[in-house]
C-alpha cells in the first residue's frame, strides 16, 4: 500500500532500464518500496540494476521483458506484473525514444518507431494496467511526459508531438479515473542529461535523472497530477506556450 | 397474511465510494454496505468478498485504518441503537455505530458521562473498542477497553459474545485490534456517575518541556483529567513550552445562574465549518507560529477553578466542523507516540527535530498514560504521549518521522495504530512485541483471512 506520505511499497517500472526510471527506483527503495519489477526491451540487461536496489534493501526485484511497440504482448506482460508483486502500488511508465532528431522528420520507419514508442505503447501498455488498478482499488500511475509536450520546438517536434499525444491521454485518463482510487501523475521534465540525450547540446533549465526522482517522490507526498522539473518550468512554460509564433520561431533550437 | 406489505429489502450490494481517513492523505475505493441489524452484518460476514471486508464507523481514524482497497467496508453507522439503559448501575448496551456524541446527549442529562472520551464526540462504540481509545483521564482510569463489561463481536465464523471473563484473550485480542478480528455489533459500557455538565479547569504556563513534566508527575494525581498543549514551534530555551490544562466534573454548587438551574443541560454546538475548498499551505509555519503564539499568551499564567462546557474542555475541535480540510488537499499526518517514564529525551529529541524542521503543527499534546489494558495491540502504556498533526508538504517529513519511530522503538514505547499512516512495517513487532500472539488469536477468529484493511496490508499485520 501506499503510506500517507505518498511511498509505494510495490512498484512496476516500464522502461526500468532509463537513468530516470533507475534513480527514481533507488529514490523509492530509500524509501518504503521493497518490491519491484523492472521490465525492459532487454531484461538480461536489467540485472545489475536488480543487484543494486536489492543491495540497498529491495527485498524482491524481477526483471522481465517488455517491448512497448509490442502491443499485442501487454496484456500479458501486466498480468505478469501483478503475478509478481501481488498488490501494485505505484507503475512507472519510464520509457521512451528520443532518435535523431534531424533524421526523424524526413524518415517515416524512425518517426513512426518515435510515435509508436512513446505514444501507441503508452496507451497500449495503460490499458491493460488501468483495468487492474481500478480492481484493486488504488494505485498511482506516473507517466513521464516531456516539457517538450507543452509546445512543440522545430529541432524535435517528432518527439515532441509523440509527448504530446501520450500527456494528453494521461490527463484525461487521470480526469476519468476520478474517484475510483486509481491516481495519475504526469511528470514534465525539462532537459534531462542521461544516456538518451548523450552529445546533446544541453537546453536552458537542465536538470538530472536525481532531480527527476526527488521531485517524484514530493509529488507522490502531495499527490500532485502534474510534476515539472524543475519546478520553476511551469512558470517558464506557460509563458513561453502563449509566445507570438515569430518569437517562438526565432528562439534558439 | 394476504394483503400485508413485505417489509422493505435492505440492499446489501452496496456502492463504490472512495474512503479516505480524518488526514486525507491515502485515499482507496471501496464497496462500502451499510448493514441495519445483527441478521445484516451476518449476510455480510458470510458473503467473504474477495479482497476481505473491515469495519468503518465515522471515519476519525486519521489514517488508512477503516479504509480496504478493493475490498468492502461495512459501515456500521447504522448499527445505532441503544439496546439497555441500567440508570442505577450506570451502565449502557448500544450498537457499535452509536456515536460518543449521541450517548453524551442521551446520558448527560440523566447524570451519566461516558468513561473516556478522546478529543472529538464523533467516534463510535466499535471504534473506540477496535483503537482502545484514550482520553485525558488516563493516567487515572485507563483507556476504554478498562470500561468494556461485554461486547458481541462477528467474525466470519460466528458470532460470539466476549468479555474480560468470557474467552478473555479473544475479548483483548477485540479491544485495540483495528477491527481485524471481526466486526464489532454492540457493547456494554460502565458509565461514570456526574451531577454537573460542567468541568472545574485549572490552567497554568508552563515555560519549558522539563517545567511541564515536572508540573505533570507531581499533580496529575490530583485531577482525573489532564493535558498539556505544547507549542512546537517554540525553540531553544522554550522548548515545550506549554499551556498545562487539568480539571474535574464540577459539582453543583459551582455553578452559578441558568447553569445551576440546569446542571446537566448539554447542547454542544458547532460555531463554524472549514470551507469545502482551502488553499494548499494556509497552515504554514508563520500562521501556525502566530496561532502558537497567541494561544500561549492568551492562557492564564495561573488559574484555578474556572467552571467551563464539558465540550469547550473535551472538544474544542468538534466546534469546527471539518477542521481536517484546513490542511488543504494534499491532507496531513497525525503521529502519537508513547515512551515509557525515564525515556522523557525521546520525546525532547521529538520536539527539537520537528521544531527544526519547522513541522508545523498547532495541536501538540503531551500526556501522561496510566496502566495498560491487556490488549496486545492496544496503544497506551505507563509513559509519556505526545500527539502531534504535521502538514504533508514539510520537506524531509519522512526520513524525520523515521528517526523520532526508532527512537520510540528502542526506548520500549510505540505509536499509535489509529493515527498511523506511515510506520515502517519491520518496526511493528518490535513496538508490539505481543504481535505474535495477537495473530495467533486472529487466525483463530478468522482461518480464511477475510478481514483486511489498507492498515493491515501496508504494515502486514
Amino acid at each position: 500500500m501506499r503510506n500517507g506520505l505518498g511511498a509505494p511499497q510495490s512498484v512496476a517500472v516500464f522502461g526500468g532500464g532509463s537513468d530516470i526510471a533507475m534513480a527514481t527506483a533507488r529514490a523509492l527503495v530509500d524509501g518504503r518500496t521493497r518490491r519491484l519489477v523492472l521490465a525492459g526491451r532487454d531484461p538480461e540487461a536489467l540485472v545489475g540494476a536488480a543487484r543494486e536496489l536489492r543491495s540497498r534493501g529491495a527485498t524482491l526485484v524481477e526483471c522481465i521483458a517488455f517491448d512497448a511497440e509490442d502491443c499485442d504482448a501487454h496484456g500479458v506482460t501486466v498480468d505478469a506484473v501483478f503475478e509478481a508483486l501481488g498488490e501494485v502500488d505505484m507503475a512507472m511508465l519510464a520509457f521512451g525514444v528520443l532518435g535523431d532528431q534531424e533524421r526523424a522528420p524526413d524518415d517515416p520507419e524512425l518517426a513512426g518507431r518515435i510515435v509508436r514508442t512513446n505514444m501507441l505503447g503508452a496507451v497500449s501498455v495503460t490499458i491493460p494496467l488501468v483495468r487492474r488498478l481500478r480492481a484493486q482499488g488504488h494505485g498511482t500511475l506516473v507517466a513521464l511526459s516531456s516539457v517538450a509536450a507543452e509546445r512543440p520546438r522545430r529541432a524535435n517536434y517528432v518527439y515532441g508531438a509523440s509527448k504530446a499525444g501520450m500527456d494528453a491521454y494521461f490527463q484525461g485518463l487521470a480526469d476519468s479515473l476520478e474517484g475510483s482510487g486509481v491516481e495519475v501523475m504526469v511528470v514534465r521534465p525539462g532537459f534531462v542529461r542521461t544516456k538518451m540525450t548523450e552529445g546533446l547540446p544541453a537546453a536552458p533549465f537542465s536538470t538530472t535523472p536525481d532531480a527527476v526522482a526527488a521531485a517524484v517522490v514530493r509529488g507522490l507526498a502531495t499527490r500532485a497530477g502534474t510534476v515539472w522539473v524543475p519546478a520553476r518550468l511551469r512558470y517558464v512554460m506557460s509563458a513561453l506556450r502563449h509566445l507570438p509564433r515569430p518569437l517562438w520561431r526565432r528562439l534558439r533550437g | 397474511m394476504p394483503g400485508e406489505k413485505a417489509a422493505p429489502v435492505h440492499d446489501l450490494t452496496g456502492a463504490q465510494t472512495l474512503l479516505r481517513g480524518w488526514g486525507r492523505t491515502a485515499p482507496s475505493r471501496a464497496r462500502v454496505v451499510e448493514p441495519r441489524d445483527e441478521a445484516e452484518v451476518d449476510a455480510v460476514a458470510e458473503a467473504a468478498p474477495r479482497r476481505g471486508l473491515v469495519a468503518r464507523g465515522l471515519g476519525r481514524s486519521y489514517g488508512d485504518a477503516a479504509q480496504n482497497a478493493g475490498g468492502t467496508v461495512v459501515l456500521c453507522t447504522g448499527l445505532d441503537r441503544i439496546h439497555r439503559l441500567d440508570l442505577d448501575r450506570g451502565v449502557v448496551t448500544a450498537g457499535a455505530g452509536v456515536s460518543l456524541d449521541r450517548l453524551m446527549r442521551l446520558l448527560l442529562p440523566m447524570g451519566w458521562f461516558v468513561p473516556v472520551t478522546p478529543g472529538t464526540r464523533h467516534v463510535t462504540v466499535g471504534g473506540a473498542i477496535a483503537a482502545d481509545i484514550h482520553g485525558k483521564n488516563h493516567h487515572r482510569d485507563g483507556s476504554v477497553g478498562a470500561h468494556v463489561l461485554s461486547l458481541r463481536l462477528r467474525t466470519p465464523q460466528a458470532t460470539l459474545t466476549l468479555s474480560p471473563d468470557l474467552r478473555p484473550d479473544l475479548f483483548w485480542a477485540t479491544v485495540g485490534g483495528m477491527g481485524l478480528t471481526g466486526i464489532v455489533t454492540e457493547a456494554e459500557l460502565r458509565l461514570h456517575p456526574v451531577t454537573t455538565s460542567r468541568i472545574r479547569m485549572d490552567t497554568e504556563r508552563a515555560r519549558d518541556l522539563d517545567d511541564v513534566m515536572a508540573r505533570m508527575s507531581s499533580g496529575d494525581d490530583s485531577y482525573r483529567y489532564s493535558v498539556a498543549w505544547i507549542d512546537c514551534l517554540a525553540r531553544g530555551r522554550a522548548l515545550g513550552r506549554s499551556v498545562l490544562t487539568r480539571g474535574d466534573h464540577a459539582e453543583v454548587p459551582e455553578l452559578s445562574g441558568r447553569a445551576r438551574r440546569h446542571p446537566l443541560d448539554f447542547r454542544p454546538r458547532t460555531r463554524l465549518a472549514a470551507p469545502p475548498w482551502v488553499p494548499p499551505g494556509l497552515l504554514n509555519r508563520l500562521t501556525v507560529r502566530a496561532f502558537n503564539e497567541v494561544w500561549f499568551r492568551r492562557a492564564p499564567e495561573l488559574e484555578r477553578g474556572r467552571v467551563v462546557p464539558l465540550a469547550s474542555f473535551f472538544h474544542p475541535l468538534d466546534g469546527v466542523e471539518r477542521w481536517n480540510l484546513l490542511y488543504g488537499p494534499a491532507g496531513f499526518l497525525q503521529h502519537q507516540l508513547v515512551v515509557p517514564f525515564g525515556a522523557e529525551e525521546v520525546i525532547r529529541d521529538a520536539l527539537e527535530r520537528l521544531s527544526a524542521a519547522g513541522a508545523a503543527s498547532f495541536l501538540a499534546v503531551l500526556k501522561r498514560f496510566g496502566a495498560a489494558t491487556p490488549g496486545p495491540l492496544s496503544f497506551p502504556r505507563p509513559g509519556w504521549t505526545l500527539a502531534l498533526d504535521i502538514p504533508v508538504g514539510v520537506p524531509g517529513l519522512a526520513g524525520l518521522l523515521d528517526r523520532i519511530d526508532e527512537a520510540v522503538a528502542a526506548a520500549g514505547g510505540r505509536v499509535y495504530l489509529a493515527k498511523d499512516s506511515r510506520l515502517r512495517p519491520e518496526l511493528v513487532p518490535v513496538m508490539y512485541p505481543r504481535l505474535d500472539d495477537w495473530r495467533a488469536l486472529r487466525g483463530r477468529l478468522d482461518p480464511g483471512g477475510v478481514l483486511c484493511s489498507d492498515l493491515s496490508r501496508r504494515l502486514g499485520l
